[in-house]
């Protein structure tokens, strides 16, 4: 158990220090002087976000920028990137064959206020990620009473502690395919946010891939409450969805996104039913994505961690007394309902924190180590759709 | 049975919507003289036609409500509602804005509003997201929507103790709106069915009222009411 709880630290600790390169271009519009400033070279911890790194970005521009108020946004060719997305989910959603470094433009006028939320600086983004992590209390507890309740000082600490420092990187010979990256003192401070963070009380669902080890089962069989259910969970799942018309055998083929039209974002809890069986990454995404699996999927997959006949036993909606019972678990039951889009899509890509993990990983694995200091799972998946 | 005690204030999906379409059929029904709100269908992939599947997702949505408070002058000039009805406080807009009268006043241009209810996942309760603007389009900042809407003010907001507005992006048109946060919502919808000690109702009933329910209690920090007719049509 020792060991497993040991492993649990290091994947945490290497999805906390996780990082892109970037290579931050200066607008053209903002360029007064010739010849432009080189690009800055900043290593941005994936669990990031982009504004946090405008202190670093500023006074290497800062000499050419034009007179004026400053209102910094980022692009990535042509594509205004949200602010409050972190910097690792922008990277694997939108550079399908993952560019080393990154390059994307910094702005510092013409804020596209029509498509992207005012960002104040280090307080808007502390915001969001307050209020992100009120909804995931909210959806493993029923409750945001404990991030409600945070003293002041826990919640500097909290915000604190998730915010890194970063020294910029200098290269000062940049050869043409050649770069090199020195990984500086990452002051981010795993061990500050786990103490803050355990204080919320956000409690982990059980680790199915350390009971499937271990030589004693753990999982009852359908424990149940008062109310006649099986015990759920919910767990905060982001979804983000690129679909794509056009078929491809390379990532390097895949067209651009040119607009945020393309992309779905799905905001919803997986609700996990325990009924014996290992949730898998499968589960999840029959859950969250039921559009794209057929009925027959279920039936004879063995991936699939639910049997058809258990489908079958699951209580017709007609049935009135068990209505909002039934309706609790809707994710679930209503995948038989919702319409299959066709045979033709397909889930072509699902990444997590930079990993493509395969279908078959237990769920609670990933929730476990996968998860962003907001305590949700943040999910990239590249789907083919018919034209 | 599901017993209501044992009900925690919150609704599936799929009673939203089915709550939401009989909502909007009722009180277009019911209430001509009003503007209508309107169930917007939406694919739950944008780059999906929504024809293309079953379950359909959706908000429901009331725009081009007229927010600004008239002046003296302007109240017996646009009065159009019945004595004998409740009225509501958003007036449409197309109906007696008397540019004289606008000369004749301080010149305050006119700001409208857009509301959607959109259902939230999360909380598993109707949202109200909302959207200020001039009559030239520009979109109106938060303080500014407070003065014409001062129950949405952060200052007041919070001694109702279950909501607060915050900036997001619209789940469906991806565009900053403004949210009515939702975090107290099923504790007051709870509350309004079992709070008292009048009889507890049926579950199927409580699901029924559902959606007027809220919007009874969160119309009323926007300043949209409901007209009497809708809640004694029952």
């Amino acid at each position: 158990m020792r060991k497993a709880l040991q492993k649990r630290m290091e994947a945490q600790k290497y999805v906390w220090e996780g990082a892109i390169p970037l290579q931050i271009h200066l607008h053209e519009s903002q360029v007064t002087t010739l010849p432009p400033p080189p690009p800055a070279l900043i290593l941005a911890p994936r669990i990031g976000y982009l504004p946090l790194l405008v202190p670093l970005i500023k006074p290497h521009f800062r000499s050419t920028l034009p007179p004026g108020v400053d209102t910094i946004w980022f692009e990535y060719r042509g594509l205004p990137l949200k602010w409050y997305i972190p910097t690792g989910v922008l990277f694997d959603l939108l550079c399908a064959e993952p560019e080393r470094p990154w390059n994307i433009t910094v702005h510092f006028r013409g804020y596209p206020g029509n498509v992207l939320i005012p960002c104040d600086g280090e307080d808007s983004v502390k915001w969001s990620f307050i209020n992100s992590l009120k909804e995931a209390a909210y959806i493993i507890n029923g409750n945001c009473k404990n991030v409600m309740n945070m003293s002041q000082s826990d919640q500097l600490e909290l915000w604190h502690s998730v915010m890194n420092e970063h020294v910029q990187v200098d290269c000062p010979a940049i050869e043409k395919c050649l770069f090199k990256f020195f990984r500086l003192v990452l002051a981010g401070n795993l061990e500050a946010y786990l103490r803050v963070s355990s204080k919320l009380k956000l409690a982990t669902i059980e680790d199915e891939y350390t009971s499937l080890c271990s030589s004693k089962s753990q999982q009852g069989s359908g424990e149940t409450d008062f109310t006649g259910q099986v015990k759920t969970g919910r767990v905060p799942v982001r979804l983000y969805v690129w679909g794509l018309s056009e078929d491809f055998d390379d990532l390097e083929d895949i067209s651009q996104v040119d607009s945020w039209e393309k992309i779905s974002y799905v905001n919803r809890p997986v609700e996990i039913h325990k009924e014996g069986k290992c949730f898998t990454l499968h589960d999840a995404m029959k859950n969250l994505l039921p559009e794209f699996f057929s009925d027959e999927s279920l039936s004879d997959s063995k991936l699939a961690g639910v049997d058809f006949e258990d489908v079958q036993k699951i209580p017709s909606e007609d049935v009135s007394s068990n209505k909002v019972v039934e309706d609790r678990g809707q994710n679930a039951y209503e995948h038989r309902e919702a319409c299959y889009i066709s045979s033709s899509a397909e889930i072509k890509l699902i990444r997590i924190q930079g990993i493509e993990p395969k279908l078959e990983i237990p769920f609670s694995w990933l929730v476990n180590n996968l998860l962003n200091p907001d305590h949700f799972l943040h999910i990239c998946v590249c789907v083919k759709v018919p034209q | 049975m599901m017993d209501v005690c044992n009900w925690d204030g919150t609704v599936s999906a799929k009673d939203f919507r089915i709550g939401a379409l009989s909502f909007a059929q009722k009180w277009e029904s019911l209430n001509s003289a009003f503007p209508p709100w309107s169930w917007v269908p939406c694919p739950k992939h944008s780059w999906l036609a929504s024809h293309e599947l079953l379950q359909e997702e959706g908000y429901l949505s009331l725009e081009n409500i007229c927010i600004s408070r008239p002046n003296e002058e302007d109240i017996d000039q646009n009065s159009q509602t019945d004595p004998g009805e409740e009225e509501t406080s958003c007036s449409e807009k197309e109906d007696d804005i008397d540019d004289a009268t606008l000369v004749q006043s301080n010149h305050h241009e006119l700001h409208y509003c857009d509301f959607h209810v959109v259902y939230s996942y999360t909380f598993r309760v109707p949202v109200l997201y909302l959207r200020a603007y001039c009559s030239d389009g520009r979109p109106l900042l938060l303080d500014e929507i407070e003065k014409e809407l001062p129950a949405c003010s952060s200052k007041e907001l919070p001694e109702t103790k279950w909501a607060f507005i915050t900036q997001e992006e619209h789940p469906y048109l991806k565009r900053p709106w403004y949210k009515l946060h939702p975090c107290g919502t099923s504790e007051f919808m709870k509350l309004l069915f079992l709070g008292g000690d009048t009889a507890q109702p049926k579950l199927e009933v409580v699901l029924e009222l559902y959606l007027l329910s809220w919007f009874s209690a969160v119309g009323q920090v926007v300043g949209l009411t409901i007209p009497c007719k809708m809640l004694n049509d029952r």
